[in-house]
C-alpha cells in the first residue's frame, strides 16, 4: 500500500468530476482525479469511420460500464430478492475518461424554478393534503435565481445551442414561454429542425401548445468556449447517443474541459483506478483521503488529501458513501437515515406517428440534443388540481438518429409481427415513414423506493453490490398517462395515417430489460434538513464536511428535464462556494 | 480519397494475418486512407464473401439449425433479402468468438437464482452456451414432437415450432427456457442483418439498402432541412463498400 498526497481528490472523470477538478486547480489546489475506466481520446477511438459502428457502439456498449466487474442488484419491492443487473439495458452508466458525458446525447436544460422548490410550490397551490401518502416530496434548498449564473456558465462551457425566450426580463425570441428569465442568451443559435421536429413544431402549434427548440449541447456553429476548447459544427450524423462525436461537436468533458486541465501542472489524472472507499479518521467526521485499486497491478493505493469530491455518478456516489460510512444509511422500515433515501428515476414512453408513403422521415438524420419540445404539461405549468398527481413531462421529437439495429428492435409498432412474414415490411415502412414523440417525465420519491447494500452479491473486488428497490408508482403512472393523452391533438394535426400512444401500464412492474433513460437520481439528496438530506445546499456531506458529493444523486425527486444541465450547474455552484468560503475556513458551510 | 486505382500499391501484410484482416485493422486510421489500394481491398472482401465460410464455433448440425431458423425469423421476400443471403449465421458464428460470445460483457458472478422475467437474465450461460444448449434442446423438441430435426421440418411446422419457443413455457433442460434461447437468436439475427458488413453479416449491404439506411455516410449537413423526399445517396460501409 503506497501513500501519495494531494490537496483534493476527485473521484470520476465525467462532467461532475471534470468541472470540480477544473475549478479546484484554478483555485491553486493540487488535484488528483481517479477514474476506474481507461483514458479516452476522440482522435483515437472516436475517429471516423470506426467510431460509427452501431454493433460495437450502442449494441455491445464500447463506451459503457464494464458490468463483468461490477453492477447493481434490482428488485421491485421490499421482501423480494433483488437480482443482479447482468446485461446493460434499462440504464447505461459510463466508464472511462469523460464518463457518460462522452456518450450522452446532449439535451441541455436548466431546471424549472418550480421544480427546485416542488414541495413548497405544490403546497402553496394545492395544500399539504395534495401530496400522496408515502411520497417524500422535498425542495432542493437552492433557488433558480441562485443557480442562474451557474446555468449560464455551464452553457458557455458546453457551447449550448438554443433559442431564448426571456433575457433579463425582456422577451427576446421564440424560445420556451415557460422558461424563466436568463442573464444572457444561449452561446449558439438553435440547431436546424430535422423534418420530423419541424412537423411537430407546426402540429403542436396548431394544437394550441407552445413549441420550442430543445437546448442542445451540440454545436450549431464552430465555437470556442471560455477555456479555449474548440468545437466544430454538428453535421447531424446521428451518432451522439452511445457514441463519441467524431466531429468534436457534442460537448463532453473530453472535448470541453479536459484538454485544458491535462496541461495544468497541478492536475494529475490516474486511470484504471477503482476507488474502493473514502477513508475516514477515527471520529468518522473527517475524510483522510481515498483508497483505490490499481487495476493494472491489482494493488490497493491510498492517497491522502484535505478535500474529497465524489463525482462517480449518481448511484456510484451513493455506493461509495455506503461502503465508506459517509452519512447515515437509510432504513426504510424505520424511515430513518438519509444515504439511499429518495432514489428516483424518470418516466419515459414513446408514441409513434406514421405518415403517408410519399413522405420520408429519414430518421437516421439527427443530433442527440436537437429537436422540438412543448412544456405545456411539464412541472407546474398546468393545473394539477383536477388530476390529483404531482409532476409532469415535456413532450418532444428528439430524433437523435435511428440506426438499423435499434430500428429492428422497435420493429413495425405494437401490433406488427416481431419476426417472420410481415415483419420486414412493417419495419421498413416504419423506418422510412414514421416518427417518434416522447413524453419524458418526472418520477417522484417514495418511502419504499431506495438504495442500500445487497446482502448476497459482490463485485469483482469483493465489495457488496448496491441494491436498488424500485417500481413505478400510481402517481407517476397517472401523470404519464395524462400527459400522453394530450399528444392526441398533435397526432391529429400531423395528419398521421396511423398512430400509437405509448403509456406506462398500471400493474406492470419496472422492467430492467427495456431501455428507459440513464437519468437516475437521488439517493444522497441535497436539502436544508440533515434528517431528510445527505448533503447540504452546497452538496457538502452533513456528517463529513470535507466530502462533497456532486451529481444527480442530489436531486430530491426526478424532474421532467434531462439532468446534466442541472448537474453541471450544481457542480459550478458547489465549486464556487468551496472556492470562496470553504477553502478559507474548512468546515461545515451550513450549521444546523 | 480515390476509390479507383489502376495499379494498386500493396502494403506489406504482417506475418500470420490475412490481407483482409490486416486492412480491416487499418480501417479508420490514416494509414488505411492512404493505403491507396481501395479497389483491391474491396475486391478482396467481395472474393471472401463469395467463398464458403468455414464455421469457427458451430457444428455442422448446429449450423443447419441456424440457417433454417434465422431464415424463418428473417425470410427472403418481396421486401428484401433474408438471413441466408445476408450471411447472418456467419455473423453469429463470428460473434461467438468475441468477448460478447464468451459472456465477457455480462455480470457472470454467482449465485444464480431464478426470478421474475422483468428482473432480467439470470442464467450462468454465455451466448455460446445458450446456443449450444438451446439448439440441442430445440432439435430434441422437434424430434419429440414432429419426428425430425428442425432443419428437416416443412416451413409451416418450423414457424409453428418457433412460435411455440417464443410464447410457450418450454424448457430446454433444467434452467434454459425456449424463450430465452429464442430471444437470443432473434436479437443476433437482427444484428447480423443490420450491422456493418465488417462483422460478417449484412452482405453487400443488403439489410441497409432494404431499410433505406445510408450507413457510414454520417454527414447530413446539406440534407437536414430538405423536408419530405427520401435521402438520395446509397449505402456505404465502414470499409468503403457501396451499394
Ligand atoms: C445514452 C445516454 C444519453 C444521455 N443523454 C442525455 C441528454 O441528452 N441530456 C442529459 O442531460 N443527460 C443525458 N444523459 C445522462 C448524462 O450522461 C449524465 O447525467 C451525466 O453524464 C452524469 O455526469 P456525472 O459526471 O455525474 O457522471 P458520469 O458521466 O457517469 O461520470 C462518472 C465517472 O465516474 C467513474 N467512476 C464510477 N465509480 C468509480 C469508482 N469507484 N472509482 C473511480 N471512478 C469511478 C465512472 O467510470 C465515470 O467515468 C445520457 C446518458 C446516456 C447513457
Ligand atoms: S450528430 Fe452532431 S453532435 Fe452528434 S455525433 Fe454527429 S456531429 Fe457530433
Amino acid at each position: 500500500m503506497t501513500t501519495k498526497n494531494a490537496d483534493a481528490i476527485v473521484v470520476g472523470a465525467g462532467w461532475a468530476g471534470s468541472i470540480l477538478a477544473k475549478e479546484l486547480t484554478e483555485a491553486g489546489l493540487k488535484v488528483v482525479m481517479l477514474e476506474r475506466g481507461p483514458d479516452r481520446a476522440t482522435a483515437v477511438e472516436g475517429a471516423y469511420p470506426d467510431s460509427i459502428d452501431e454493433l460495437r457502439g450502442a449494441i455491445r456498449h464500447r463506451l459503457f460500464q464494464d458490468l463483468s466487474r461490477t453492477t447493481v442488484t434490482i428488485r421491485n419491492k421490499i421482501g423480494q430478492t433483488a437480482l443482479p443487473y447482468r446485461q446493460l439495458s434499462a440504464f447505461l452508466p459510463g466508464e472511462g475518461v469523460g464518463g457518460a458525458g462522452l456518450h450522452w446525447s446532449g439535451v441541455h436544460f436548466r431546471a424549472a424554478p418550480d421544480d427546485l422548490a416542488l414541495r413548497s410550490s405544490v403546497i402553496a397551490r394545492y395544500g399539504q393534503k395534495f401530496i400522496p401518502e408515502g411520497m417524500n416530496l422535498q425542495d432542493y434548498g437552492v433557488t433558480y435565481d441562485e443557480l442562474e449564473p451557474f446555468f449560464d456558465k455551464a452553457e458557455k462551457v458546453f457551447g449550448t445551442s438554443g433559442e431564448a425566450y426571456k433575457v433579463n426580463g425582456k422577451v427576446v425570441g421564440n424560445g420556451n414561454v415557460f422558461a424563466p428569465s436568463r442573464s444572457d442568451d444561449f452561446p449558439l443559435p438553435p440547431l436546424k429542425d430535422v423534418y420530423t421536429a419541424n412537423l411537430f413544431r407546426k402540429a403542436a402549434g396548431e394544437a394550441g401548445y407552445h413549441p420550442y427548440s430543445l437546448p442542445a449541447a451540440n454545436a450549431s456553429r464552430q465555437y470556442t468556449n471560455p477555456y479555449g476548447a474548440q468545437m466544430g459544427p454538428c453535421n447531424f450524423c446521428g451518432y451522439c447517443s452511445g457514441y463519441d462525436c467524431y466531429m468534436y461537436s457534442k460537448a463532453s468533458p473530453n472535448v470541453n474541459i479536459l484538454p485544458v486541465l491535462r496541461k495544468d501542472p497541478n492536475f494529475t489524472l490516474i486511470t484504471r483506478a477503482h476507488v474502493m472507499r473514502v477513508d475516514l479518521d477515527s471520529t468518522k467526521t473527517r475524510a483522510t483521503g481515498v483508497t483505490y485499486l490499481d487495476l493494472d497491478s491489482n494493488r490497493e493505493v491510498t492517497i491522502t488529501a484535505d478535500l474529497v469530491v465524489l463525482g462517480a455518478f449518481q448511484f456510484h456516489n451513493v455506493h461509495l458513501m455506503l461502503l465508506s460510512g459517509v452519512g447515515k444509511p437509510y432504513d426504510a422500515q424505520k424511515n430513518e437515515g438519509v444515504v439511499g433515501r429518495n432514489f428516483v428515476y424518470q418516466t419515459i414512453t414513446t408514441s409513434r406517428a406514421w405518415l403517408p408513403e410519399n413522405t420520408f422521415t429519414n430518421q437516421f438524420i439527427g443530433t442527440g440534443g436537437g429537436g422540438v419540445a412543448i412544456d405545456d404539461f411539464n412541472s407546474m405549468n398546468f393545473d394539477h388540481g383536477p388530476h390529483g398527481f404531482v409532476g409532469g413531462s415535456p413532450v418532444w421529437v428528439n430524433q437523435a438518429g435511428v440506426k438499423p439495429i435499434a430500428a429492428s428492435t422497435i420493429g413495425g409498432g405494437k401490433d406488427a409481427p416481431r419476426w417472420g412474414a410481415g415483419y420486414k415490411k412493417a419495419l421498413v415502412d416504419t423506418y422510412r415513414h414514421a416518427m417518434a414523440i416522447d413524453a419524458h417525465g418526472s418520477n417522484m420519491a417514495y418511502r419504499d423506493v431506495f438504495l442500500d447494500l445487497d446482502p448476497t452479491w459482490k463485485n469483482a473486488y469483493g465489495q457488496p453490490l448496491l441494491r436498488m428497490t424500485f417500481d413505478w408508482q400510481d402517481n407517476d403512472i397517472r401523470m404519464n398517462r395524462y400527459v400522453v393523452s394530450q399528444i392526441e391533438p398533435i397526432m391529429k394535426a400531423l395528419g398521421a395515417t396511423k398512430y400509437e400512444l405509448g403509456m406506462l401500464e398500471p400493474g406492470k412492474p419496472f422492467d430492467t430489460r427495456i431501455y428507459q433513460t440513464t437519468h437516475l437520481g437521488g439517493g444522497a439528496v441535497m436539502g436544508d434538513d440533515p434528517n431528510t438530506s445527505a448533503i447540504n445546499r452546497y452538496l457538502q456531506s452533513w456528517d463529513v464536511p470535507n466530502v462533497f458529493v456532486i451529481g444527480s444523486n442530489a436531486f430530491p425527486q426526478g424532474m421532467g428535464y434531462n439532468p446534466t444541465g442541472m448537474v453541471a450547474a450544481l457542480a459550478y455552484w458547489s465549486a464556487h462556494h468551496i472556492r470562496t468560503t470553504y477553502l478559507k475556513s474548512p468546515g461545515p458551510l451550513v450549521r444546523v | 480519397m480515390s476509390v479507383q486505382n489502376d495499379t494498386p500499391k500493396k502494403l506489406p501484410v504482417p506475418p500470420g494475418m490475412s490481407r483482409r484482416h490486416f486492412l480491416m485493422a487499418l480501417a479508420g486510421t490514416a494509414a488505411f486512407w492512404t493505403a491507396d489500394e481501395f479497389a483491391d481491398w474491396r475486391q478482396a472482401i467481395a472474393a471472401e464473401a463469395a467463398q464458403t465460410y468455414t464455421p469457427r464455433y458451430f457444428t455442422p448440425d448446429e449450423w443447419r439449425f441456424l440457417e433454417a431458423a434465422t431464415e424463418q425469423l428473417f425470410p427472403q421476400d418481396e421486401t428484401g433479402p433474408g438471413a441466408k443471403a445476408l450471411g447472418v449465421v456467419g455473423f453469429i458464428d463470428r460473434q461467438m468468438d468475441t468477448p460478447y460470445g464468451r459472456g465477457g460483457l455480462w455480470f457472470m458472478s454467482g449465485p444464480f437464482r431464478e426470478g421474475p422475467a422483468n428482473l432480467g437474465y439470470q442464467l450462468p450461460y454465455a451466448p455460446r452456451e445458450i446456443y449450444r444448449l438451446g439448439i440441442a434442446g430445440a432439435d430434441r423438441y422437434c424430434r419429440d414432437h414432429h419426428g425430425n430435426a428442425f432443419a428437416d421440418l416443412d416451413h409451416p411446422t418450423q414457424i409453428e415450432v418457433l412460435t411455440a419457443f417464443e410464447k410457450l413455457p418450454i424448457m430446454f433442460g433444467e434452467t434454459l427456457t425456449a424463450g430465452i434461447f429464442f430471444e437470443q437468436l432473434r436479437t443476433n439475427t437482427m444484428e447480423g442483418a443490420f450491422s456493418d458488413p465488417i462483422h460478417g453479416g449484412n452482405r453487400h449491404l443488403g439489410g441497409w439498402v432494404m431499410l433505406g439506411f445510408p450507413g457510414a455516410r454520417a454527414d447530413f449537413m446539406d440534407w437536414v432541412d430538405q423536408y419530405g423526399p427520401a435521402y438520395p445517396l446509397g449505402s456505404v460501409s465502414i470499409s468503403g463498400e457501396t451499394a
